[in-house]
């Protein structure tokens, strides 16, 4: 599984922002993970404190939003939740859909503690 | 790449970097910074890095994605046997352990680079950046890029391909999409291989995986087709010919579009849903 190397990609993206912000920890990483981005939240928990081991992130709170799979017919125009491995329309049943929500694989918030507050200098790659 | 030559910072996201607008705080004086960034972005900005590399060249890119002894193989090896005389090919295999697959190969005429995994159950666009050092794209027509054998992992990491063709051999069973909806969604082609086994089998109907890849929404063209008896091999073929001729089209038209404004030619890629908030 790739849970690990998510977890990876994580942590660099965390201490890029610690770092621009001068902080001293990060205390909560939120997530936004939907079912067809491929990515098993719990494996994705289990794996977090290895990887975050050593950086400015361990000890840090991981929060996942497990979104719910989204579809918008083209032929009604409904938009309704359904299962990831049916995506026919919740209303009339057609296949001609798209994909509205449900294939995040999202870092949506960190929160830190920054030795300035109101530090807002450097640069933050994101 | 993107952490150290800061090219991923655009129009788009920069006020992530400089403004207040994302950037709040608590009660007890800890920052809350709002970043909503894909958490394969550093992938998918390589992707588009490769899909760039495949334009310029003229070069069709082809990932091919399956369970492990699907034929992917096999249908390579055919596939060069009959395109050998007209289409210049290589191709680059992912494998956890062996050199074998890149081999059989080479033994059919095609340059094969071999990426070894290891234990890494899928390639990403970084592995198949450093395989594309090895190969003259000046001196290529189309290349198949044959991921590990896997029906999870392989979905979720853009190679930089233009095209997935995803492997559905038939004793594998006909209900595979609707069991890997990740990796069967992406699909822009599903093949159903080994499609001489079809009738001694007895209980693989190819249109219930039709079906099955239908309810996922994904309207891509299915074919059977044995590698070992050649059914359904010309259809495999005009589907890549068109592929190509496709895609050499719309990088014309990119070149056109983008000539005298100073902006990139060529990349024009399958973006992916995910690292976009629909909410």
């Amino acid at each position: 599984m790739h849970e690990l190397s998510i977890c990876q990609a994580i942590i660099a993206q965390v201490q890029a922002i610690a770092t621009a912000r001068q902080a001293t920890a990060v205390s909560d990483i939120h997530l936004r993970i939907g079912p067809l981005s491929g990515v098993e939240t719990l494996l994705l928990r289990n794996a977090f404190p290895f990887a975050a081991a050593g950086t400015v992130a361990a000890g840090a709170a991981l929060h996942v939003s497990d979104m719910p799979v989204r579809i918008r017919c083209s032929q009604c125009g409904g938009e309704t939740t359904v299962p990831a491995n049916r995506l026919l329309c919740g209303l009339c049943a057609s296949w001609k859909t798209e994909i509205v929500g449900g294939d995040e694989l999202l870092l949506e918030r960190v929160e830190m503690q920054c030795a300035d507050p109101l530090h807002r200098g450097g640069s933050v790659n994101v | 790449m993107c952490d150290t030559c800061g090219c991923n910072v655009t129009h788009a996201n920069q006020h992530l970097l400089l403004g207040d607008g994302h950037l709040a705080h608590t009660s007890n004086g800890s920052a809350s910074i709002e970043v909503l960034k894909g958490l394969l972005d550093a992938n998918d900005h390589q992707a588009e890095h490769n899909r760039q590399h495949f334009a310029e060249h003229n070069v069709l890119a082809v990932n091919l994605m399956s369970s492990p002894g699907a034929g992917k193989t096999a249908l390579l090896e055919a596939t060069i046997d009959a395109l050998r005389e007209s289409y210049r090919i290589a191709v680059i295999v992912g494998d956890l352990e062996t050199d074998n697959d890149a081999r059989r190969l080479r033994q059919h005429g095609a340059s094969a680079i071999q990426i070894s995994t290891g234990n890494a159950c899928h390639l990403d666009a970084h592995m198949v950046h450093m395989a594309l050092h090895d190969l003259d794209l000046h001196a290529l027509d189309i290349v198949f890029i044959e991921n590990v054998g896997n029906l999870v992992c392989p979905a979720s990491f853009d190679l930089g391909q233009h095209r997935n063709v995803t492997l559905l051999s038939s004793p594998e069973g006909d209900d595979k999409p609707q069991k890997y909806p990740v990796m069967f969604r992406e699909a822009d082609l599903l093949l159903l291989t080994k499609s001489d086994l079809t009738p001694l089998l007895g209980d693989f109907v190819p249109q219930r995986a039709e079906q099955c890849l239908r309810e996922l929404a994904n309207d891509a063209p299915v074919i059977e087709l044995s590698s070992r008896s050649g059914a359904g091999m010309n259809e495999w073929i005009r589907w890549l010919e068109q592929s190509l001729q496709l895609e050499r089209a719309k990088i014309r038209d990119d070149t056109v579009m983008h000539k005298g404004v100073g902006g990139h030619g060529g990349a024009h890629g399958r973006g992916r849903g995910r690292g976009h908030s629909h909410g």
